[in-house]
């Protein structure tokens, strides 16, 4: 059978899938997020809680996504959401990969009854539907972002604890772990420098997945009422906003369109991640 | 298998123990005193009725006790009495679960039926334009917050083009049909009052399309992999050889056994749905237990938010376990192993 021609160069040479099509346009635009959220109060000629015009104006070539019921600028308000769903989400889901890890490593690792013990309480909290959950401590704990926060990373943890505990067990087998043993390598070491950095892609790939979802849950949270509260520009309450003036559709629209581009472009790059990895997804 | 099945269910009872425990633990997180929601904020200054109320609620125990009283009335099946409503919380779930059920039902049918529709139009079109459009409107649907959507089809279809009624199972002037399953079109259709049937399929048509759109994508993803995997079987090459038309090919051949993964998730679906059907219930006043959480947890009313909370992890076990028994079913390897 003959090979067909392809130039090895050319093949080098091409992307990754993540940073082709769909998935970089996602990876633009988060950056583009990103950045809109670092630099807003250097460029807006809005205050996002004062007053600037009329109230309930529609969109217009000053306010271009309207007024809400207290004359403030919608576009304003919804970048400036990005100030506090950003930082959020990233803050949930680097404390929920670090508890996990601690975790998951500690129950692989030293198997036993520590693995028993780590793996039921996993079980257990996986046992819940999350937004039930997140509900449920959030409210304990008294409304608020803080608190949502807290309730999110209590909610999100065992994923990565489960995902990289399977990893753990499974690198622990090989045989190059036996050789780092029988020179002496203490455990600790084993761990960090052999098991872990062999152990991290599913977590990493999952991670990047669920940023989209923990934006969507602080949202949600805000919008029952548990999470930021007005007159904070987060999108899940401009929403709330957005419903008690139904019928002014600007003062929802803006930030419901921004959660769907922000989550959209997690979903695109959780894609392809998980396409040139091959991992399995891991729903929460 | 069997014996596998068998552990599962046994050990369920210490996974409910494990989950009551939590949610036991969470409850005792508040830093906020429950009294207030209990008796209110004007009434804290009155030490009789504060009293009273600690007494009544049983807030003077030590917390081992109250959580062994706690264990104990919930093996009895009692969740409690709701701060709010004054009634058992069972007795207020029980009354809002059918509306709940109705709505995940039918958003299940329809994600199900679009998910499939889609997936089987992508993977016959494969790296074409339509598959793209395909997907990415499957993708929008798990990217859509749920309340937002729902906002947005009421504005639509309700209040600019008067297509569809809005929020509520029945119009605010009807009057429910007659208790027998609480599932309003079931009822409707069973005391033959035809135009409360067409009147509460009207009303669910918005919040179970936004409901099931939440899971169109994960359908229609698992539905154009599995088919694709199927086109590279040989005995769908025979079929083509044989001159069948490629729409006998698909529906008959190939999608016959690409469902089969869908089947088996469909448990996870509907667990799924269950946990979005608490905002998709908030935006349209639906009167289940998805609206009865959120208002729960606005008022802080302990008691609810716990019997909810334990009642979303029992579904999720239910719904896990029969996952496994339908692999089971679908699969005879699996059931023989």
């Amino acid at each position: 059978m003959t090979a067909i021609a392809v130039p090895a160069a050319r093949i080098r040479r091409r992307r990754p899938a993540w940073l082709r099509g769909p998935s970089l346009i996602g990876l633009i635009s988060l950056g583009v997020w990103a950045l809109v959220a670092v630099t807003i109060p250097l460029w807006t000629p809005n205050d996002p809680l004062a007053p600037v015009a009329g109230r309930l104006l529609g969109p217009s070539v000053k306010h271009w996504m309207g007024t809400d019921a207290l004359g403030r600028d919608v576009l304003t308000r919804t970048l400036w959401g990005a100030r506090i769903s950003i930082p959020v989400a990233v803050t949930v889901i680097i404390s929920a990969v670090l508890i996990g890890t601690i975790i998951g490593a500690a129950a692989g690792f030293l198997g036993g009854w520590v693995d028993a013990v780590l793996m039921r309480l996993v079980d257990i909290t996986m046992a819940f539907p999350p937004i039930l959950l997140a509900m449920a401590i959030t409210a304990s704990l008294g409304p608020g972002i803080r608190n949502a926060l807290i309730a999110m990373v209590l909610v999100w943890w065992p994923i990565y604890a489960r995902l990289l505990r399977a990893q753990v067990v499974a690198v622990r087998q090989r045989e190059y772990i036996d050789s780092a043993v029988a020179i002496g390598a203490s455990r600790w070491l084993i761990l960090r420098r052999y098991v872990l950095p062999m152990s991290y892609t599913p977590v990493l790939v999952n991670a990047t997945m669920d940023f989209g979802q923990v934006v969507l849950l602080t949202a949600s949270l805000s919008f029952i009422g548990l999470g930021a509260r007005p007159p904070s520009p987060e999108w899940g309450a401009m929403i709330t906003e957005g419903a008690t003036n139904f019928y002014q559709w600007w003062i929802a629209a803006s930030p419901g369109i921004a959660i769907l581009l922000v989550v959209l472009a997690c979903n695109f790059v959780g894609d392809a991640l998980r396409d040139s990895f091959d991992v399995k997804e891991v729903t929460r | 298998m069997k014996r596998y099945l068998a552990i599962r269910v046994a050990v369920m009872p210490l996974l409910l123990f494990g989950i009551a425990s939590i949610v036991f633990v969470v409850s005792r997180l508040t830093p906020a005193d429950p009294l207030v929601s209990i008796v209110g904020e004007r009434n804290l200054t009155n030490p009789q009725i504060v009293a009273a109320a600690r007494a009544r609620w049983g807030l003077n125990d030590s917390v081992p006790v109250q959580y062994a009283k706690y264990m104990k009335n919930l093996v009895k099946g009692d969740l409690g009495t709701s701060f709010t409503t004054r009634r058992p919380v069972l007795h207020d779930l029980l009354d809002r679960l059918p509306a709940t059920l109705e709505l995940t039902f039918v958003a299940l049918l329809i994600g199900v039926v679009f998910g499939v529709g889609l997936g089987v139009l992508a993977a016959r079109n494969r790296n074409r334009l339509i598959d793209h459009v395909a997907r990415f409107v499957a993708l929008i649907g798990s990217s859509l917050p749920a309340f937002w959507a729902g906002l947005l089809v009421l504005y639509i279809f309700y209040a600019r083009l008067g297509w569809l009624p809005g929020p509520g199972r029945i119009d605010p002037r009807s009057v429910a049909p007659g208790h027998i399953t609480g599932f309003y079109t079931v009822d409707s259709l069973l005391h033959g009052d035809w135009s409360m049937f067409v009147q509460s399929v009207k009303h669910l048509i918005l919040p179970a399309s936004v409901l099931g759109w939440g899971v169109v994508g994960i359908v229609t993803r698992l539905v154009r992999a599995s088919l694709l995997d199927e086109f590279s079987m040989e005995y769908v090459r025979v079929a083509r050889a044989m001159g069948l038309r490629e729409r006998t090919v698909v529906n008959t051949h190939a999608l016959r056994n690409a469902l089969l993964p869908t089947i088996t998730i469909v448990g996870f679906l509907f667990a799924f749905l269950l946990t979005g059907a608490v905002l998709t219930e908030t935006v349209f006043s639906w009167p289940g237990v998805g609206s009865y959480a959120v208002e729960a947890s606005r008022k802080l009313d302990y008691p609810a938010i716990i019997g909810v909370t334990i009642l979303g992890g029992f579904a999720f076990l239910i719904t896990n376990l029969i996952t496994d028994i339908a692999y089971a079913v679908a699969d005879p390897r699996i059931r023989l192993s």
